[in-house]
C-alpha cells in the first residue's frame, strides 16, 4: 500500500514528461506510424499512385482509347512517354487509367472480405458450439468453391462489369479471413480479462467490439493488405478471361495478360514492364504501411 | 449440511451457498459424448457476512476458484443455491443479472492476462461504468481518477496502456477496475499469488483498507496460509471439491479439527530454524477429482482412518460454535 506520502509523490508531474505524453490513444497511433519510414514511404507510394489514377486525365494530353494505327508498337519517346501498344494507344495514358480499376477493384473487394470475414469469424469464435460449427462449415464450403468457374457463373447471371467482379471476389475470399479472426477470437474469449468483462456485466456486442477485434487487428490488417495484392492479380485473371472490365477500358490485370506473348516479352518490354512494375510497387507499398500500421496500433511495442 | 442452512440469520448474511455443485463433463469419442464428470465443487454451503472476509485455503486444484466463480454466476452451476441478498442468483434472468453485477465483482489472480493489452488504464476502469450508465462524459473520467487515486496510483496513468506497468501496479488497476462499480461483495481470487513477497503486504493493505473504506465483503481464495490469516475473519478449508473445516481464523490455528487442516498448518514454514516441529506428511497424492475416492474423499490420505470412512460421506457438522468440520472423528 501506497502510503500518504508516496501517493502525493506520484500525483508530481514527473521530469522532463511533456504535455504530449498525454496524447489520446489516435494520436499515439499517428504518432507512431510517422516515425516509421518505410510505413510513410509505403503511404507516399500509394497516395501518388491514387493521386495519379484520380486526376488521369490532367497528368497526359493523350485520350485512353486514342487509336493511331500510324504509329503502332512505338518505343517509348518524347511524345509517347512509355510508347504505344499495338493499336497505337498511348501505353502511358492507359496506365494511369489502370491504375483506377485495380486499385478500387483491390480496396473493395478487400473491404468486402473484410466485412464478411470479420463479423461471421467473431460471431464463430465468440459464441462458439453450434454457431461456430454452422459458420464454419459454410465457410469451408464456400473456400471448396472453385473460384473460376463460380466467377464465370456468377458475372454471366449478373453481366460482365467491373462492380461485378469486386463482389465475386468479395463473396468468395472471406472464409480465410473468417478463420483467422475465428481462431484469434478463439485463444483471446478465454483470457482472463474476458472472465473480467462479463464479471463487469459488459455486453456481448461490445466485448466483441471493444476487447476482442482490437486484439485481432495484427492479422486482419496483414490479410488485408495481402488480399489487396491478390485481388488485383485476380481481376487481371477474370479481365483476361472476358469477365472483368470490357476491352477498352484498361486494368494494370489486362494489359499484363496483352502482354502476354513471346514476341511481345521479348522485343516489346514497354508493354509488360510498366504495368508488371505498377503491380509489384503498389502491393509493396500496401504491404509496407500495413506492416507499420499494424506495429503503430500495437501498445505493447515500444516506440 | 442442511443443518447449516436453517440456522442462518438471513440479515447478517449478505451471501448465502447451499449445497453447491459443479461439474465439467469430460468430452470423448467421435460423438464429444459426456463419458464422466469433474467433480470440480461437490456440496459445499457456507454463508458470509456482511463486511467480513471469508478466506479459503486448499491445494491447486481442489476447486477454489470454481468456486469463486461459480457463486459469481461467471460459470454455470450444477446443482445448488447461491441466495445473494436474499436473492438466488441462479433464477435471475440475464439482465436483472448484469444489473446485479455492479454489487459483485472479482479480483484475477494473474494481473498480466486479466487486463486487456489494447485499452487504456481509463478505458479498463471506465469502461463498466459507461455500460451501466452509472456515469457519463466527464463524470466517468472523474469516478476513474478517483478509484485509482484510492488504490494507490497517479491521475496521469489513466492514459497508460497495462503493459507500461509492474506487477503490484497491474495488480492495483484490476482492483480499481472491480471497485468501480462499488460493489459490496469482491471476490479475490489469489490476488497476491503471482506478486512477489514486498508487493504482496502492500495489495494486502490495500485490500484492508479499501475494504474499511468502502465496507466491503471479501470471499478470499489463497494457497498461501500466512495471507489468508493476515487477512481473513473466518477461514475454509477445501480439499478435493468439498470443504473440510470452517472456523474462526483463531479457531481454526489454534484448534485444527480435520486431519487434512491439521496436516496443512503443519507445513507453514516457521522462520526459526532452531524450533522443531511435528511435521504431518500425508502419504499419496491428491486423488483425480473426475473419480473421487467413495465416502470420506480424504479416507486415502488420512491418518486416521477407520473403515467407514470408506463408505459413509461424513457430514458438514458444528463441532462448536461456529465451527464446521466434516469428519467421522468428530
Amino acid at each position: 500500500m501506497a502510503t500518504e506520502k508516496e501517493v502525493k509523490k506520484v500525483n508530481e508531474p514527473i521530469k522532463g514528461m511533456k504535455q504530449e505524453d498525454i496524447l489520446s490513444p489516435w494520436k499515439i497511433v499517428i504518432k507512431r506510424l510517422k516515425r516509421n519510414k518505410l510505413a510513410m514511404l509505403g503511404l507516399t507510394v500509394v497516395s501518388i499512385i491514387a493521386l495519379a489514377a484520380i486526376f488521369a486525365p490532367l497528368l497526359t494530353p493523350h485520350t485512353r482509347d486514342g487509336v493511331n494505327l500510324l504509329n503502332t508498337n512505338a518505343k517509348p519517346n518524347s511524345v509517347n512517354w512509355l510508347g504505344t501498344d499495338a493499336l497505337g494507344r498511348d501505353y502511358y495514358t492507359r496506365l494511369l487509367y489502370g491504375a483506377r480499376i485495380s486499385l478500387t477493384v483491390g480496396l473493395v473487394s478487400t473491404s468486402i472480405r473484410i466485412v464478411i470475414g470479420v463479423i461471421l469469424g467473431g460471431i464463430a469464435g465468440y459464441y462458439g458450439k453450434v454457431v461456430d460449427g454452422v459458420i464454419m462449415r459454410i465457410a469451408d464450403i464456400f473456400s471448396c468453391f472453385p473460384f473460376i468457374p463460380i466467377a464465370i457463373t456468377f458475372v454471366a447471371i449478373l453481366g460482365p462489369s467491373i462492380y461485378n467482379v469486386m463482389l465475386v471476389l468479395g463473396l468468395l475470399g472471406w472464409p480465410g479471413i473468417c478463420r483467422i479472426v475465428r481462431g484469434e477470437i478463439l485463444s483471446l474469449r478465454e483470457r482472463e480479462f474476458m472472465e473480467a468483462a462479463t464479471a463487469l456485466g459488459i455486453s456481448d456486442y461490445r466485448k466483441i467490439i471493444r476487447h476482442l477485434l482490437p486484439n485481432t487487428m495484427a492479422s486482419i490488417i496483414v490479410s488485408a493488405t495481402m488480399g489487396i495484392a491478390s485481388a488485383i492479380l485476380t481481376e487481371s485473371a477474370l479481365s483476361f478471361l472476358g469477365l472483368g472490365v470490357a476491352p477498352p477500358i484498361p486494368s494494370w490485370g489486362n494489359m499484363l495478360s496483352d502482354a502476354q506473348n513471346r514476341y511481345v516479352l521479348q522485343h516489346r518490354w514497354w508493354l509488360w514492364i510498366p504495368p508488371g512494375l505498377s503491380i509489384f510497387v503498389t502491393v509493396m507499398s500496401l504491404n509496407l504501411f500495413g506492416d507499420g500500421l499494424r506495429d503503430a496500433l500495437d501498445p505493447r511495442l515500444k516506440q | 449440511m442442511a443443518e447449516v442452512v436453517d440456522n442462518i440469520v438471513y440479515g447478517d448474511d449478505l451471501l448465502v451457498v447451499n449445497n453447491l455443485k459443479k461439474y465439467f463433463p469430460i468430452k470423448a469419442g467421435i460423438l464429444r459424448r459426456t463419458v464422466n464428470h469433474v467433480r470440480a465443487v461437490e456440496n459445499i454451503s457456507f454463508t458470509i457476512k456482511r463486511g467480513e472476509t471469508l478466506g479459503i485455503v486448499g491445494e491447486s486444484g481442489c476447486g477454489k476458484s470454481t468456486t469463486g466463480r461459480t457463486l459469481l454466476r461467471l460459470l454455470e452451476k450444477t446443482d445448488g443455491e447461491v441466495f445473494y441478498n436474499n436473492q438466488n442468483i441462479f433464477e435471475l434472468p440475464k439482465s436483472e443479472m448484469r444489473k446485479l453485477r455492479t454489487q459483485m465483482q472479482i479480483v484475477f489472480q494473474d494481473p498480466y492476462s486479466s487486463l486487456n493489452p489494447r485499452m487504456t488504464v481509463g478505458e479498463i476502469v471506465g469502461e463498466s461504468l459507461r455500460e451501466h450508465g452509472l456515469a457519463k462524459g466527464k463524470e466517468v473520467s472523474e469516478r476513474v481518477q478517483e478509484v485509482i487515486e484510492k488504490c494507490g496510483l497517479a491521475p496521469y496513468h489513466i492514459r497508460r496502456y497495462p503493459h507500461e506497468f509492474s506487477g503490484g501496479q497491474r495488480q492495483r488497476i484490476g482492483i480499481a477496475r472491480a471497485l468501480a462499480l462499488n460493489p459490496q461483495f469482491v471476490v479475490c481470487d489469489e490476488p497476491v499469488s503471482a506478486l512477489d513477497v514486498s508487493i504482496q503486504s502492500q495489495i494486502l493493505n490495500l485490500l484492508m483498507d479499501l475494504q474499511e473504506d468502502m465496507g466491503l465483503t471479501y470471499l478470499f481464495i489463497s494457497h498461501d496460509l500466512s495471507v489468508v490469516k493476515h487477512i481473513s475473519d473466518r477461514i475454509g478449508v477445501m480439499y478435493l471439491g468439498s470443504m473440510v473445516e470452517l472456523a474462526g481464523k483463531n479457531e481454526l490455528f489454534d484448534n485444527p479439527l480435520h486431519p487434512y487442516t491439521q496436516a496443512l498448518l503443519s507445513a507453514i514454514p516457521i522462520p526459526d530454524p532452531k524450533l522443531k516441529r511435528k511435521r504431518i506428511i500425508l502419504q499419496g497424492d491428491i486423488p483425480s477429482p473426475a473419480n473421487p475416492p467413495s465416502g470420506c474423499r480424504f479416507h486415502t490420505r488420512c491418518p486416521h482412518v477407520m473403515p467407514h470412512c470408506k463408505t459413509d460421506v461424513p457430514e458438514f457438522k458444528e463441532a462448536a460454535d461456529g465451527h464446521y468440520v466434516a469428519c467421522h472423528l468428530i
